[in-house]
């Protein structure tokens, strides 16, 4: 049976790993080849490394990290951050990423999520939502949530389900970094409308909050950080806790 | 022991040379006939879609000779899928070295997502690759088409239907998944087929 997969988020500044609350203030947490290791080896299903450096120099040094990171890890990771073009598609998975995700260049330019679909194939394409439910419902943002767009988050995962995107990770900002459990309606919706693997982020403080985002939202995935950088919950210990709740889980 | 990876138009090559690499084992990664005919074992990778990539191999005349390759060698994932006879993925005829055809997955419902996607388990393995496997183990699967049962079936897996994860005929060997991403039990595939 396909197994629901745990992965870790890294956010990664100039070669270095941190992890924000709510998108600001930053912590520092470790080497990112050899936290991804220690993930691997606690049996972590898949890694998401995302460079939150803009600059040049920045993005650079996020391509020979991932070419170490290629060598290193034996399970497969996602890299984001700064993808505008299929140049820098092919620039990242060149250095060995398997999948990458793409957020506000989507907004900005839909059309990016079908090229990387025919030149790369759906697989490698994820396309992150980072998203609010307001007054009027669910709302797409852009830059790592300053900018409010007119896009809906329901409306525009369907959109690039089908342009070709091979996955969806939907982080909700409402829940992002206050460790109270995740969207898990609006994961469940969106799990019942497409037909591609929703992964869930945002919101883990607990274990139950994954059986959750398993059984109520539905989703394939669940990502998280901070509970696991800070050692809050170990990997291992999560997926028995999971298995003896009867989800699938790679143990 | 001198390992090749057939190199030609198909993403993530590097993943199975890092792979190799990290259990000790440096291929070289060439598309030279000479080179490929004189390996103890080759690898045949392949993130990509089967008629381009069946088109490219038939121009480099590469079709003919991975079909009459003598030594063990290893089809990945696309490269599975062109070791067989006919795939739908652009209505492709690929090399037939497995009598079989290539099918796409046909969902029931929102739940079953294409592509398979994740970790998945394979059961009932009956090859040399699973040497020292006892138990049903998770590797991992990217993949929109698939092979079914049949007589070359050397792993199963369970998504949407039973279906062939690996297959096996004379010197040739085959796996859905990606052992090259497949953590520890990746590894051990991996060393299986070296060890062949």
């Amino acid at each position: 049976m396909l197994a629901k997969r745990i992965i870790p988020c890294l956010d990664i500044k100039d070669g270095q790993t941190v992890k924000g609350t709510n998108f600001v203030n930053l912590r520092q947490a470790g080497d990112p080849v050899e936290l991804g290791k220690a993930y691997s080896e606690q049996g972590a299903d898949e890694l998401v490394y995302l460079d939150i450096t803009a600059s040049h120099e920045g993005r650079k040094t996020f391509t020979d990290l991932v070419k170490r990171i290629a060598a290193h890890i034996n399970i497969p990771f996602t890299v984001g951050g700064g993808i505008n073009e299929l140049s820098d598609v092919d620039r990242l998975l060149n250095a060995g990423a398997d999948k990458l995700s793409i957020n506000s260049s989507a907004i900005r330019n839909p059309k990016l999520v079908d090229d990387i679909a025919k030149h790369f194939g759906s697989q490698v394409c994820v396309v992150a939502i980072d998203a609010r439910n307001t007054a009027s419902g669910w709302k797409c943002y852009l830059n790592g949530g300053r900018v409010e767009t007119d896009r809906y988050l329901y409306e525009w995962a369907k959109e690039v389900n089908e342009r070709g995107a091979g996955e969806i990770l939907f982080t909700s900002m409402d829940h992002d970094g206050v460790k109270t459990g995740y969207a898990n309606e609006a994961l469940a919706h969106l799990s019942d409308t497409l037909d591609i693997p929703v992964i869930a982020s945002g919101g883990a403080g607990k274990m139950e909050h994954f059986k959750d985002a398993f059984t109520l939202g539905k989703a394939d995935a669940a990502l998280a950080a901070s509970v696991f950088h800070f050692g809050e919950i170990p990997i291992m210990k999560l997926k028995e806790y999971l298995h003896e709740e009867g989800i699938s889980v790679r143990l | 022991m001198n390992v090749a990876i057939i190199k030609y138009n198909a993403g993530n090559i590097f993943s199975v040379d890092y792979a190799l690499k990290r259990i000790g084992i440096t291929p070289v990664i060439t598309s030279d006939k000479e080179t490929l005919l004189k390996a103890d074992k080759v690898i045949f990778p392949g993130v990509g879609e089967a008629e381009t990539t069946m088109r490219y191999l038939k121009e480099q005349n590469l079709d003919t000779l991975i079909k009459n390759l003598k030594q063990p060698v290893l089809g990945i994932c696309l490269g599975m899928q062109l070791m067989c006879r006919y795939s739908e993925e652009g209505n492709t005829d690929c090399l037939g070295i497995f009598d079989t055809e290539v099918k796409r997955f046909c969902p029931e419902n929102h739940h079953d997502k294409v592509p398979h996607m994740g970790w998945n388990t394979i059961d009932n393995t009956v090859s040399p690759l699973f040497k020292g496997f006892d138990k049903s183990e998770y590797v991992y699967f990217v993949h929109s088409y698939y092979v079914p049962l049949n007589d070359f079936t050397a792993a199963q897996t369970n998504y949407i239907l039973p279906y062939s994860s690996a297959l096996h005929k004379d010197n040739f060997y085959a796996t859905q998944f990606h052992p090259e991403k497949s953590g520890k039990t990746g590894e051990r595939i991996l060393r299986n087929f070296i060890e062949l």
